[in-house]
This record gives structure tokens, C-alpha cells and sequence, in this order.
């Protein structure tokens, strides 16, 4: 297989192809368990999870059985989840509270920070076996940016903060919009489902507006019934005019979006005047306290972040959502979805962001399963070995709008380059592609075309 | 009713036994509209204020006020709901998936002149592109009782003995 032709990029003749092998091919997968996932940094858990001492959560990332755990020291920890002796699983349910966890198999028992700290008949082992410093295994490197837990497997692996570089800006605008509200936490109720198809699929589907009034038609009908009942037109949401795709190094990518339902805060005309009054309050102290541009970006704007390579951070009138997946085989991925809500946010808003949140996303929404239909949809049709290209040309001559795929054509330039065993792309972007800075997506300057920074730029 | 013994065949036995036959026929008659795709007829099995409700695969005791659930329709959500699968734009059901609800275990567990509450298990097989998946739990509902000694549904949960929606992907059939 010649690695290098499996992602056309011609920028000449305004043609970005993918080869469609790479969504079939076991080989493929196995080298993006090493080249990918081996090496990228992996989101495992927020810090919400986990909130009192001795609290824990178990997680499978990269096929790998982890837990993490909040300390008796408030410091949060992740483990691989195996005995150190036969390799059984030493935390065996998925959330709880325990200030050790004891091996069901042999008994060998571990505190909190992962210390073996007993084994039954200790006299059959040397003297020194208790206190030699075993310590359940971590993966390489271990952190968190604003409360988000990742993980590493690559010991010469780059900082967090550097991998993310500036699509920390992204995580910011929104982690900072609820700090009036006590911050974010994760909420009870996990969407878990299966897709079967490609997990690149559901990397070019989570930023991509392209698909949004086919696919979607149902729920954009909805919406404007729901309108059309209380007396007002078809909503401003998904106005390509006030939208962006966004490319950055490391290949994560985002769409930015102007909606109006979101209860930090941009209120929708269908609420209550009470819960209106309160979207706009909102709002201003964002600005006030943020500054007008930064402050009305957060109010005014859906987020859907994608971090590379499986972590969805989407921000949206639909609420905060993490969405993360993972390849089980070519065709087939585990999808867990995660919502989050500010800890102080007044009970009507609540309800209206509880609301939103259901009725689009998620297996039983109106958007989502139709999603997944997609996906599967072109997971079939990859069984025609024939038809050996996809094409993501979309908006590669212009500067990008949400509905265009440079978010798409992003992300495969970083995994073409990782796949061969490269470091990364020699650039993100589409060549003639500039992008503003996230924060300049303010209603002053969200009009305007992308004369700002080339914020994709990977040299 | 949720003792273990076995009912003795008093007036009021005889009663209660009436009234779950009346029951199951009203959850058998609804699972053939389900099953028939009669969506609309189906729809007006509910009272004007009924919910519709499907909690996570990892929390079935999932409260809708604070928890997220794969599903909480209100009248208007549900209407929409129904109204978006007989569009044809409902792309995982379009063409429509074959169901077959086997509905058993059905317990009156609170009656009350005007309401009982109804707990029933059911095997939901969807079968489409290939595939079937049976979607297994617990029906809880709370039924209305009219005055022509018929029902409404007043409150209809759907809980999920699955720990994921694996072979399903979605719950995109009315569960």
C-alpha cells in the first residue's frame, strides 16, 4: 500500500480526495492504533466526574482499561486498570467511591494513589515486596486543560497545552462563558451507541454543515413549526453568512456558528420574557467582564470544536456536549456522549437548555439518528471497491464557510501525514485559505471576510 | 397486587383480574399501531398533557427535570416526533424498519379510580439494512382511565435493560 497516495491534496486544481481503503482496511486501522492513537493525546474525563475524594471513573481509551481518581489530596489520577500481578481488573465497576481497590482474583490491594499496599501471605514474597514502591501503571503522560483529563501514550510525546495550541482559544471562550455560573459539570445520563461505520466518518460529520438541510430537514422543519406557531419566520440558525470553518495545527478543526437558544446567551424568541431578560443579562456581563468582542463571541456563537482525533467539543444551542469515539474494527465504533450544564444556571434556563439538548443530539433525537443512517449509509457503499475516491473539495477556493469541508480536509492532512510516520502536516490549511482569529467571530467583525491571522498555519 | 401470593378468587380478585385483561388488550391494540406504523393513531392514545419518556442505557431510573435521556417528549415534541417519521425525511426510518413488540409481565401496580399505574416487559425487535436488534426493559406507564372504560396514556417510559445501544445505533423506532 503506497501511504502516500491515499490523501490527494491539489491545491492547483481546487481537488482534495480521499482514498476510500483507508475507511475498509484492517491494516490501515492498525497502523492508526499505533501512529494515531498511540501517539495523541486522549481525552479521558472531566473533573466534574470525580468531585470528592476517593470518587472514581472507569473509562476505556484506546482500547486500553483506565480509572481515574480523586485523591485524598484533591489531585486527580489515572491508572491503567490492571493487577500488577496477573493483569485482572482491580476496579471493576464504572463510577464510585473507595479509598482502595482490592484485586477480586488474588487480593492484592491498591490505595487511592495506585499504591500496592497488601497482598495475602505476604511471608511467600521477598522481604522488601510490600514497600518496593509498587505503583499501578499510568500511562505516559497525564493532564488536564480547564478541567478536561487527557492522556498520552507516547513517552516523548509533546505538552498538552502545545498539542492543543489554539484551539485552546475554542475551550476557553466556552469554559470561561459559565464561570458566572459556577463552572460546568457533567450531568447525569451517558449516551452510548454504536455506529457501524468508519470513525473518520463521524470525524468529518461532527463540524460539517454541508449535510445540515438534507440530512437534518426534519429537525430544521420542527424548528421553524415551532416558530411558525408562536408567530416568528425561520430562525437565524445556520446562516452560512455568519458562520466559519476553522482549520488548526495538530489538526483539530471547529465551525463556528451565530445561533440564538442558548442560555449562555443568546436567547431564542420562543422563551419565557423572564427567561429572555435573563439570556440578555447574561450577555452583558460577558461583556463586561470579557470585553464586547470576546464576550458577545461566547453569547453569540455555536461552538463545535473537534479535537484531534476523536474528542467532539460542541458548545451549541443544543448544549454542551462531549462526544468522543473510538474504532472497535474498520466499520464499526463505540460513540459515548457526555452533557454538561453550569452548576448555578436558574431552573428555567435549565429546563431550556435540557430541551435543546434533547432534541437534537443523541440516539433518540432528531438529528442524530440520521446521522448515523449517513454514516452507515457510506460504509456500504465503501463495499464497492470500484468507486475509489471521496471528494472534500468543497470551498477549497474561497476563504471557508461552515458549510464548506476545509474542516474536513484539515483534519485528513494531519492524519496523512501521522499515518506515514510524520510529526504532523507541513499545513492544515487549504493554501489560499485564511481564517480569523476565533474571538474576532464578534457581531462587529463576524461579517467580515478572513483578512486576520492565518491561524492555521502549522509552520 | 405485588405480593407473591397467589389471588384468592374474591369479587374483588375477579375485579382486578377484568381490569388487566382490559389492560393488555390496550397494550397489545397499541403495539399493533406501533407495529403497523399507525403512527397517528397511535398518537392519540394520549391524553393532551401525556409524556413519552426513554432514560439513558446507564441510568434507567433517570429523572427528566435533571438528567439527560435518550428521550422526553412533551405533547409538542411528540407530535413533532410522529409528524418527522411519516415524513420520508426521517432517514433511519425511511424505508421504515419491521418491529415486532412481545409485551408480558404485566403488573397493575397502583390503582386508583381515575389512574393506574402499569409496569410491562417487552422484547422490541427492529429488523432493517441486514439487521435485528431487539431493544429489552420495562414499560411504565400511567394510564387515564375514561369514562367509557377505555384508556389514555397519561405517562409512557420506555427503560432500557441494554448497557449501550450496540446492533441499534439509535432509538429511532417509537420504543
Amino acid at each position: 500500500m503506497d501511504l502516500s497516495r491515499l490523501v490527494i491534496d491539489d491545491a492547483e486544481h481546487g481537488s482534495f480526495r480521499v482514498h476510500r481503503s483507508v475507511m475498509t482496511s484492517p491494516g490501515i486501522l492498525q497502523l492508526e492504533r499505533e501512529r494515531i492513537f498511540g501517539r495523541s493525546w486522549l481525552y479521558v474525563g472531566h473533573k466534574s466526574e470525580v468531585p470528592k475524594a476517593g470518587d472514581f471513573r472507569r473509562r476505556v481509551v484506546a482500547n486500553r482499561p483506565l480509572f481515574m481518581i480523586r485523591g485524598r489530596g484533591g489531585e486527580v489520577r489515572i491508572f491503567i486498570n490492571s493487577c500488577l500481578h496477573r493483569g485482572a481488573l482491580v476496579c471493576r465497576q464504572d463510577a464510585g467511591n473507595a479509598t482502595s481497590f482490592v484485586c477480586f482474583y488474588h487480593g492484592w490491594a491498591y490505595d487511592d494513589g495506585g499504591r500496592l499496599i497488601g497482598v495475602p501471605d505476604p511471608e511467600g514474597y521477598m522481604e522488601d515486596f510490600k514497600t518496593s514502591g509498587r505503583t499501578l501503571v499510568a500511562p505516559a503522560h497525564v493532564d488536564n486543560y480547564r478541567g478536561l483529563y487527557f492522556v498520552n501514550f507516547a513517552k516523548d510525546a509533546m505538552t498538552l497545552p502545545d498539542f492543543l495550541g489554539e484551539a485552546r482559544e475554542l475551550i476557553d471562550l466556552t469554559i470561561d462563558s459559565a464561570e458566572l455560573l459556577g463552572g460546568w459539570q457533567v450531568i447525569r445520563g451517558t449516551a452510548k451507541y454504536d455506529i457501524h461505520a468508519n470513525w473518520k466518518l463521524l470525524l468529518e460529520n461532527s463540524a460539517d454543515n454541508y449535510h445540515f438541510h438534507s440530512t437534518h430537514k426534519t429537525f430544521a422543519d420542527y424548528v421553524a413549526e415551532q416558530r411558525r406557531t408562536a408567530g416568528f419566520g425561520r430562525p437565524r440558525v445556520n446562516n452560512i453568512d455568519d458562520s466559519r470553518g476553522l482549520v488548526f495545527k495538530h489538526g483539530h478543526v471547529a465551525m463556528l456558528t451565530r445561533a440564538e437558544g442558548r442560555t449562555i446567551a443568546s436567547p431564542s424568541p420562543l422563551w419565557s420574557p423572564e427567561a429572555i431578560a435573563e439570556a440578555t443579562r447574561l450577555r452583558d456581563e460577558l461583556a463586561s467582564r470579557y470585553g464586547a468582542a470576546r464576550g458577545h463571541s461566547m453569547a453569540d456563537f455555536s461552538r463545535f470544536l473537534i479535537v484531534f482525533p476523536n474528542l467532539a467539543i460542541h458548545d451549541t444551542q443544543s448544549g454542551f456536549k462531549l462526544r468522543q469515539w473510538w474504532p472497535v474494527a474498520p466499520d464499526a465504533i463505540e460513540v459515548t456522549q457526555w452533557e454538561l450544564v453550569p452548576r448555578l444556571e436558574r431552573e428555567d434556563m435549565a429546563r431550556y437548555r435540557l430541551e435543546g439538548a434533547v432534541t437534537f443530539q443523541g440516539p433518540g433525537g432528531f438529528g442524530t439518528p440520521d446521522d448515523i443512517e449517513a454514516l452507515e449509509s457510506c460504509q456500504v457503499g465503501y463495499r464497492a471497491h470500484e468507486v475509489e475516491w471521496s471528494d472534500l473539495s468543497r470551498g477549497m477556493q474561497r476563504v471557508a464557510r461552515s458549510d464548506d469541508e476545509l474542516t474536513a480536509r484539515g483534519f485528513w492532512r494531519q492524519w496523512h501525514a501521522l499515518i506515514q510516520g510524520r510529526p504532523g502536516a507541513d499545513r492544515v490549511t487549504d493554501l489560499r485559505a485564511q481564517q480569523p482569529a476565533p474571538t474576532l467571530l464578534s457581531p462587529a467583525s463576524g461579517g467580515e471576510s478572513g483578512r486576520g491571522m492565518q491561524a492555521g498555519d502549522a509552520r | 397486587m405485588t405480593d407473591a401470593k397467589m389471588p384468592s378468587a374474591t369479587p374483588a380478585t375477579q375485579e382486578n383480574l377484568l381490569l388487566r385483561l382490559a389492560v393488555e388488550h390496550f397494550l397489545f391494540e397499541e403495539a399493533a399501531h406501533l407495529d403497523n406504523w399507525r403512527l397517528d393513531e397511535w398518537l392519540a392514545l394520549f391524553t393532551e398533557d401525556g409524556r413519552y419518556v426513554v432514560p439513558t442505557t446507564d441510568l434507567p431510573s433517570g429523572d427528566p427535570k435533571r438528567d439527560v435521556m435518550f428521550i422526553d417528549d412533551d405533547a409538542t415534541r411528540l407530535r413533532g416526533r410522529v409528524n418527522r417519521l411519516k415524513s420520508r425525511h426521517a432517514h433511519r426510518e425511511y424505508p421504515w424498519s419491521r418491529t415486532r413488540r412481545l409485551i408480558t409481565n404485566v403488573r397493575l401496580t397502583r390503582i386508583e379510580p381515575h389512574e393506574i399505574d402499569v409496569e410491562a416487559s417487552f422484547a422490541v425487535y427492529r429488523a432493517r439494512a441486514e439487521a435485528i436488534a431487539p431493544y429489552i426493559g420495562i414499560y411504565r406507564y400511567t394510564l387515564s382511565r375514561q369514562t367509557d372504560d377505555t384508556f389514555r396514556i397519561r405517562h409512557r417510559r420506555a427503560e432500557l435493560d441494554l448497557e449501550r445501544l450496540s446492533d441499534h445505533g439509535a432509538v429511532s423506532i417509537i420504543l
